[in-house]
Order: structure tokens, then sequence, then C-alpha cells
């Protein structure tokens, strides 16, 4: 590639748009193939999910490949937050990209649930850095309801609403057309027993409700806090679609299936105690 | 922001009309002790400052139970977490919970107010409705605005039951002195309107400093 891809700074959809019409007509716009193994990228890219820097692989060798430096989903340096004395999450680093699983492993109270608040714009953190699709934690915390989905222990339900009012008042507030509601009910498949008050259903089926109501505004980042807890098989594979790999979302995975979980993950993080520890047999001693 | 608000307070008129949580409770506590003041002062009238006090210390404490629980849906079934991760400015959510527990009152009084004329007032109300009215509407907009700011402050805090009262109380004392005051000449025997717009206009003030304070604060009491 002689000096390298050409890197272009591009702020806005709109001029990556106009770039990759001008200059890569063989692709689509709305979606790009990167083929180039130079930027370490495969698959697709949606490029409504881009931030910023375009690496132009306009070159004899590459006419076909676009590729791209992704500004990191999730990027952690140091991060550190404490509930009193009490160190709960203290040097953790990670980098995620965009659509690619992190999964955070450890026993009780290392710190998994804490690092997903934190991630969610729940908890300021103490110390070092939080960016999540490029907005900085805490001061930037703003920037981020409409582009995280959070599955946490709680449903974050009603229980005297039934599911099709607790998912058209989340609707409301995200300011989601009402139609997505029966869409998401029926992917979830919960249209026949929507109408139920939550505090009726099984466990399973409350977090069939909550996993829809997670990724009702369609966000670009899931946190993940055993999503697939209280859930059948055939419920788990029902889900799949909607927070699974397939989904194409970035994911933060908390899990105590270990293998499961590496096997669904492109980057892993053990937690002990808060600190970041290797993932191995020790993890849990 | 008021779509948002509108929104929130849709949720929670419906969950108090299914759970009924709060307001039978409010309105059984003022017209229970409105019975005991009828049989413990073995009097069936009063009137001037001890009608007007018995009215809104009364009306005041059921505010109490109607602050502790304003927030119980949101600290129990995480709502508060469902908020933030939803993008809407926090100042909606003081919106709704101040309009919330202004419609709980109002109810309350609906039904309070008649028992305590019927209990307590011989004579009754006479000609001094419309500005009792006046007295009601704004002494309980002041009561739904600190009580909404108060319930935020202690929704999170453990002995939430012990610091509703602290709080609400000492900040509710203006309230308490301007309705008692404006509410006394109305229920005396003879009844008249003396100094009325005085303490209408302190009511008032009242009103729009602590709307505009809780407006201000209330995104900080949501930070952890």
């Amino acid at each position: 590639m002689g000096a390298g891809p050409r890197v272009v700074d591009l702020g806005e959809r709109q001029e990556l748009v106009a770039h990759v019409e001008e200059r890569h007509p063989v692709h689509a716009a709305s979606q790009l193939a990167i083929e180039d193994p130079a930027v370490e990228l495969h698959g697709l890219v949606h490029v409504a999910h881009l931030e910023r820097h375009v690496v132009d692989a306009d070159h004899p060798g590459h006419t076909r490949s676009i590729g791209f430096r992704v500004v990191a989903a999730i990027e952690l340096e140091r991060l550190e937050r404490r509930y009193g004395e009490r160190v709960a999450l203290g040097g953790v680093s990670v980098r995620v990209d965009e659509g690619q699983t992190l999964a955070v492993l450890g026993g009780n109270g290392a710190g998994k649930t804490t690092l997903l608040r934190v991630l969610a714009g729940l908890l300021r953190p103490h110390g070092g850095t939080a960016r999540v699709l490029g907005a900085t934690l805490p001061d930037e915390r703003w920037r981020l309801p409409a582009q995280v989905g959070y599955v946490g222990h709680e449903p974050l339900l009603y229980r005297e609403l039934s599911g099709r009012e607790n998912l058209r008042y989340h609707a409301r507030l995200h300011g989601v057309a009402e139609a997505r509601v029966d869409a998401v009910l029926g992917e979830v498949e919960m249209t026949g027993r929507a109408d139920e008050p939550v505090r009726d259903l099984s466990k399973g089926l409350v977090q069939r409700l909550a996993i829809a109501r997670a990724v009702l505004h369609d966000p670009p980042v899931l946190l993940l806090d055993e999503p697939r807890a209280n859930l059948d098989p055939a419920a788990a594979e029902l889900v799949e679609p909607l927070i699974g790999r397939r989904s194409g979302r970035t994911r933060v995975l908390v899990s105590h299936d270990v293998q499961g979980a590496l096997d669904e993950s492109d980057v892993s993080l053990g937690l002990k105690a808060g600190r970041p520890v290797p993932v191995d047999a020790d993890l849990y001693r | 922001m008021i779509a948002a608000a509108r929104t929130i307070l849709r949720k929670d008129l419906l969950i108090e009309l299914r759970t009924k949580e709060s307001v039978p409770a409010m309105t059984l506590f003022t017209v229970t002790v409105y019975v005991l003041f009828h049989f413990g002062l073995d009097r069936d009238s009063l009137d001037g400052e001890l009608a007007s006090g018995v009215l809104w210390v009364t009306l005041l404490l059921a505010a109490v139970i109607g602050v502790s629980r304003l927030f119980a849906a949101e600290r129990e079934q995480g709502g508060i977490d469902g908020l933030l991760l939803a993008p809407v400015d926090r100042t909606s959510l003081f919106l709704a919970k101040a309009t919330a527990l202004f419609l709980f009152l109002v109810a309350v009084e609906l039904v309070a107010v008649p028992a305590f004329a019927l209990l307590l007032l011989g004579p009754g109300l006479g000609g001094a409705f419309p500005e009792l009215l006046a007295v009601l509407l704004l002494g309980t907009l002041g009561i739904a605005a600190v009580g909404a700011l108060v319930a935020a402050l202690a929704a999170e805090t453990r002995a939430r039951e012990l610091v509703v009262p602290l709080l609400l109380l000492p900040l509710l004392m203006p309230v308490l002195i301007a309705c008692a005051q404006a509410t006394e000449p109305l229920l005396r025997q003879d009844a008249g309107p003396e100094d009325l717009g005085r303490w209408l206009g302190l009511l008032s003030l009242y009103d729009v400093v602590f709307v505009l304070l809780s407006v201000a604060v209330f995104d900080f009491l949501l930070e952890d």
C-alpha cells in the first residue's frame, strides 16, 4: 500500500456517504464491506455507526476495498469506581470495537455489574477514562441513552402495568413509534400475553420483556448482565437475533457461563475484587 | 420535556389507579384524624385559629404519606434506572411527580374538606368557599413542589420514613403558617376575607420559589 492508507477525517455521516459515493461507487453507502486486511477489520460495518475517521484504502491493489479505522465503541483506560472507601473497580482498561463482544467474567462481587452500570451512565466513574461511542463519561453522559440498551438484574418494568403498557411507556420516553412495540413483542413471542400485568408473568416471560425493552430503540450498544437468566433453551434461541452476536451490535456480556461467554466474545475481561485479572482457572478461586 | 413529563405522569396515575396505595391511605388517615379531633375535643364545632390549624396540620401530615410513597414504584421496580436510560430531561420527572402529588392531594381534599366541615365546622363554610378553594389550591401546589423534591432526596435513603417528615415538615412551615393564617378568618363565626390577599401573595411567592428551586436542583438529586 506504499505510504499506507490515507486517513480522512470525516465528521459527519453525510460527508462519509458523499466520500463513498464519489470515490468508491461500487459500494452501497448504507452498508460497506470491509475487505482490506490492512485495516484488520472484517465483516460488515454499518455506516450509521461509524465515527470520524475513515482510512481511504483507494490503492491500485485495493481498488474494491474501503478500510475504516473505527473509533472504539467502548474504550476504558484505568477506570476506577469506588463505593465509599471500597474500590469496586480499579485499573480496568479495555477496548471494544464496533460490532465486537466483550465478555466480562468473574465471581460474585467482582465488579461486573458496577462496570455495566458505569458504561450505561448510571454510575459515575471516579478515576481513569471511559468512552462509549465517543461519549466521555460522565461529562457527555447525555449522549448515551439513545445509544445503549441495558438488561440488568432488574427488568426495569412496572409490575402493575402490562408488558405492552411498559413497552409503550419506554417507547414514548425514547421517542420510538408505537408500531415498534408490537414488532418487538412479536420478536420475543409475547404478543399473546402482552396485556397481562407483569406481576402475573413468570420470570422467563418477564426476562423476554426486559430484552424487548432494551432493544426497543434499536441501540447500537447492548449492556447485558446475565441476559439469558431464567430463559429456557427455546427462549434463549428466540432472543438470539436481538441480543446475540447475530444482532450485529456491540455487546458487553456479563455471564457466569464462562465457556459460553468466551465462545461468543471477541474480547474478554476477567475481574477479581474489581481488578482486571487473566481469564483462567484461578478466576473463580 | 413536557411530553416526557406527561408520559411519566400518565404512568404514575395508572399505577395509583391499579394499586390504590397512596390516595386511599391519605384520605383514610385524614378523615380518621378529623374523627379523632371530633371526639377528642368533644366538640362538633370549631372556628377561627383552632379550626384552621386542625385542617392544615392534618392535610400536611397526610401529605407525608403521599410523599413517602411518591417514588415507591421507581425505587422498588427500577423505574429511576429506566428513566436515566431514556433520553429525557430529568426535570420532566420532577414535573410529573409534583403534578401527581398535586392531583393526589386534590383527590384527598375532595373528601377531607367536606368531612372536616361535617365533623368540625358546625356552621359550615358558608360563603367563604371560593376563598378557601384559592388557599387550598395554592397551599397544595406548594406542598406538591416541596414534596416531590423531598421524595427524590429520600428515595435512595434507607431511613426514608424518617427522612421524609424530618425534611418535609420544616420546609412546609411557611406554607402551614400562610395557609392557616389565610384560612383562619374564613372559618370564624363572622367569616370574612381578612388579610387574605397578603397570605395568598405569600403562598404564591413560596410556590414560585420552590418550583424554580426544585427544577434547578432536581438534576443533582438523581446523581449516584
